[in-house]
């Protein structure tokens, strides 16, 4: 019998996917925050991609300023206590972390920022002056991911108008859609969006993608400018379903069907999850946890090769992932059904993997056909927005910044460029 | 936004926060660095007589995995050119106009103090302060603790000062004298603008078990230094207090002793200091930790609604009294949450071997959690002390809050103060004390 069970309740759910980077009490984080060396040029801070002063939020957790050190963190970064759940700290600032050095643990920065910033948004504090009244300009951004609503809150608390246009039901994109739900809670996610809107007075537009070019042409007559925070698109299709079998996923539409209704997902008895990034990691143990009697991640190339992080390569195995590697996925095999995936080993041989579903983790296409249609708008060779150093496209009153621009990487990245960005947007577009 | 300018004796700044005079302000580059990162004010490595340093200097008080929570340092005053701090100042103060920069000076005869003064207040010093504080090195040549032991000499001295000083002049003083409150007044009677306090503290922070020398260690030899740091922030506090209250003295308090983080600093400004003065924080970690600090101030201040720092400078006085004013009918008693207890039972040990034998285990080994013997407990509060938890142990209100207070003066003045040696009226009386035979009881059984 598998070690999980398929979760019928969200009391079960809750249970599989347990938080692995829990809540601390106040005793915690008083104890871990007195950890803190206070480092000169925190290594820390250098590794944050959005440059958070984490020597003086965790010092200010420590001497009981739990507002200043909410603060403190939002100043850099909006996405506060998201990050502080999400963010693969093992691989940024805690690795960086000098204790490290002594072998001795390094601080839990990650869980010392979620206590903070949960502080602020429980509390709803109101942390900055905001303009209530956005005279300033008006922009708009598509997509209520990370990055547009990074660059959303920067942009509002400058005073300009801000209307996000997005196309699914709910904010935050992929934290909300795509992050593991042991990593955090769509409650989390959706409360630190609601903060943010409350705080910075931005509007959202659910259920409205923009997708044409008549679309954008009106947003570029009512908008200043416009931010482009439209992420990835579908999964590349690495493997045809010509047959349209069932338990054929994309790793991201398959994460997003689980995020969205955990009870409506279907999950076979064996598993194998193509892949060898973050995200096939994610799959592999969300497969696991939802019940599979085995999950195989196989991976083209070779252990050391895979581009996903060790600590979430380890995280997989903690729940019975098996490693397969050296195989490349060559078709999928079945008759009315499912029965298989056959791959091509390094000598040329072919391998068959039985299994009864597959999710292929192979990256995401770019959205290509929606960008052609911005005039002046360049691509690079591998389909990203080509951005200077402001985070502006080739179509000046076009900003982008995210997953369309970096490729794919992670929340924080998104909100890092975003506040540069919307801080290029404000100096160009209104002053 | 909270402003948080500040005003000692007419020096402005542009927060209450200043580096005192030590190595950190030895040099004008150190001191532009500090208003770089947010300091609103410093005073110079004190500027007098020539001096020879010796190595090493400073020694510390390490406490169970945390550095120097205790600096003890044996180092004199600047030893660098006069000429040179005097052309630093000025320029320092040429980029920095807004920016208080204090002159500190010890030197010897009534026309060294006019010389220097003017040398100081020429280089364009905002204020002066006298150092009659070191205690070590300076004060074997009659300087520096030797005057401010010595109310006589300090008030002869300072008069000397106030003859031809043109800018406020604060007079700092040392801790190492047994009311503070003497030399204070001698330094209002001499006409001083200010009092700083407190210098440091003799001590000795141990001795090196090898060689048998205490730290700092100079070949092997050593002496005693003169303690700052975290862990004199206690006696600073009570210092600045009685100061601010005693009526004879009616000075600007530059607040000194134990100051790293926003909480520091407040404190001292409630009992009546008008700024702080830092050193070994920004020793430990650099100009940065003003950050914190002044992040810190503005919170507290926004979440109190006070507007300037005068808004409560000085506020907490008004409730800090004589011993035998305190209301003897205020009662509370310890209770322990067993939701947050970790039974670590530090509380049970404290109170049974330190205090009042008011908390019990129980006989059953798997319960951790001790329990409060309400009828023994006297409201001490040490449980709530040493308890490792946040919250877990809280002394809770048992007296009837309507009745009037009563206090010990009263007693006396209503002859109801217990005065013979078994008096019935005494606190003790009708206190329940386990008997000596109970402890051997207890070795008995193990327990």
């Amino acid at each position: 019998m598998p070690e999980y069970q398929r979760p019928l309740t969200v009391a079960e759910y809750e249970q599989n996917f347990s938080q692995i980077k829990p809540d601390m009490t106040a005793t915690m984080a008083y104890n871990e925050s007195a950890r803190c060396l206070f480092c000169y040029d925190a290594p820390c801070q250098q590794a944050c991609p959005t440059g958070i002063d984490i020597a003086l939020f965790i010092k200010q957790i420590h001497t009981g300023n739990l507002q200043g050190s909410a603060r403190t963190i939002y100043n850099s970064n909006y996405f506060a206590n998201i990050c502080g759940k999400v963010c693969p700290t093992e691989v940024l600032c805690e690795g960086s972390c000098v204790h490290n050095h002594s072998q001795n643990k390094p601080i839990e920065i990650g869980r010392l920022q979620s206590y903070a910033s949960q502080h602020a948004i429980a509390e709803n504090i109101q942390l900055y002056a905001v303009p209530k009244e956005k005279t300033k300009g008006k922009v708009a951004v598509i997509g209520a991911g990370p990055a547009g609503i990074a660059a959303a809150c920067e942009l509002s608390k400058a005073g300009v108008e801000v209307h996000i246009f997005e196309a699914k039901s709910s904010p935050s994109g992929l934290a909300l859609y795509g992050v593991a739900p042991y990593k955090i809670t769509n409650q989390e996610i959706l409360e630190e969006v609601a903060y943010l809107q409350a705080q910075f007075g931005f509007s959202i537009h659910y259920n409205q993608p923009i997708s044409s070019k008549e679309q954008l042409a009106k947003l570029e007559a009512d908008f200043d400018g416009i931010f482009l925070g439209i992420g990835l698109g579908a999964t590349n299709p690495v493997l045809a379903n010509t047959q349209n079998w069932a338990n054929v996923w994309g790793a991201t539409e398959f994460i997003e069907q689980l995020k969205t209704d955990f009870q409506k997902v279907v999950i076979g008895k064996n598993v194998v999850v193509v892949g060898g990034g973050n995200t096939a990691m994610d799959a592999a143990s969300e497969t696991a946890r939802m019940g599979a009697s085995s999950v195989k991640l196989v991976y083209r190339k070779s252990k050391e090769e895979m581009s996903a992080y060790e600590f979430e390569y380890d995280l997989a195995k903690q729940v019975g992932v098996q490693g397969i590697f050296g195989l490349s996925p060559a078709q999928l095999l079945g008759d009315s059904s499912l029965k298989g995936v056959s791959f091509t080993n390094e000598k040329g041989e072919t391998v068959e993997i039985g299994c009864d579903m597959v999710v292929l983790a192979t990256g995401q296409q770019k959205q290509t056909q929606f960008l052609s249609q911005i005039d002046g708008l360049e691509l690079n060779k591998q389909g990203k927005i080509v951005v200077n150093e402001q985070f502006q496209t080739t179509n000046p009153r076009y900003f982008a910044g995210g997953d369309a621009v970096n490729g794919g990487a992670e929340v924080v990245n998104a909100c890092a460029e975003a506040k540069k960005a919307a801080q290029a947007m404000i100096k160009t577009l209104f002053s | 936004m909270p402003n948080i300018s500040a005003n000692l004796a007419g020096i402005k700044s542009p927060n209450p926060f200043w580096l005192a005079s030590a190595p950190p302000t030895n040099s004008g580059y150190q001191i532009m660095k500090a208003f770089d990162a947010g300091w609103g004010g410093a005073v110079w490595k004190t500027l007098g007589v020539p001096v020879v340093n010796v190595s090493s200097r400073y020694g510390a008080v390490h406490y169970k995995g945390n550095k120097m929570i205790g600096l003890n340092n044996i180092e004199l005053i600047t030893d660098r050119p006069l000429a040179d701090n005097l052309r630093e100042i000025e320029e320092v103060k040429k980029y920095f106009p807004n920016h208080a920069v204090i002159a500190s000076l010890m030197v010897n005869t009534r026309e060294e103090w006019h010389q220097i003064v003017k040398d100081a207040q020429n280089a364009g010093a905002d204020g002066l302060e006298l150092n009659f504080g070191c205690p070590h090195g300076m004060c074997e040549r009659g300087m520096g603790s030797a005057v401010g032991q010595n109310p006589i000499a300090l008030e002869t001295i300072t008069r000397w000062v106030m003859e031809v000083a043109k800018v406020p002049v604060i007079v700092k003083l040392t801790p190492n004298i047994t009311d503070i409150t003497e030399p204070a007044k001698a330094a209002r009677r001499a006409g001083a603008d200010a009092i700083s306090l407190i210098n440091t503290i003799q001590s000795i922070v141990g001795i090196d078990l090898d060689n048998l020398v205490p730290y700092p260690v100079v070949g092997n030899q050593s002496t005693n230094g003169g303690y700052c740091g975290p862990a004199v922030k206690p006696i600073a506090l009570n210092m600045v207090k009685n100061c601010a209250l005693d009526e004879n003295v009616r000075l600007p308090i530059s607040g000194i002793g134990g100051i790293e983080t926003w909480r520091d600093a407040v404190e001292h400004l409630l009992l009546g200091a008008s700024n702080v003065q830092v050193c070994t924080a920004a020793m430990h970690y650099g100009f940065g930790i003003v950050r914190e600090m002044i992040a810190g101030l503005e919170d507290f201040m926004r979440q109190k609604n006070f507007e300037t720092l005068n808004d409560f400078i000085g506020l907490s006085l008004p409730k800090v009294k004589h011993w035998e004013d305190l209301n003897l009918n205020h009662k509370v008693v310890a209770t322990i949450d067993s939701s947050k207890c970790i039974g670590c039972q530090l509380c049970y040990t404290a109170c049974e071997d330190g205090a009042h034998q008011a908390i019990a285990v129980s006989a059953d080994k798997s319960i951790r959690t001790p329990q409060i013997i309400e009828d023994n407990c006297v409201g001490c509060n040490l449980c709530s002390l040493v308890c490792p938890v946040d919250n877990c142990i809280t002394m809770e209100r048992r007296d009837d809050a309507s009745l009037p207070a009563k206090n010990w003066a009263e007693l006396v003045a209503q002859d109801q103060a217990p005065t013979t040696f078994n008096d019935q009226r005494g606190g003790g009386v009708g206190h329940w004390n386990p008997t000596p035979k109970d402890a051997w009881d207890k070795r008995k059984n193990n327990r």
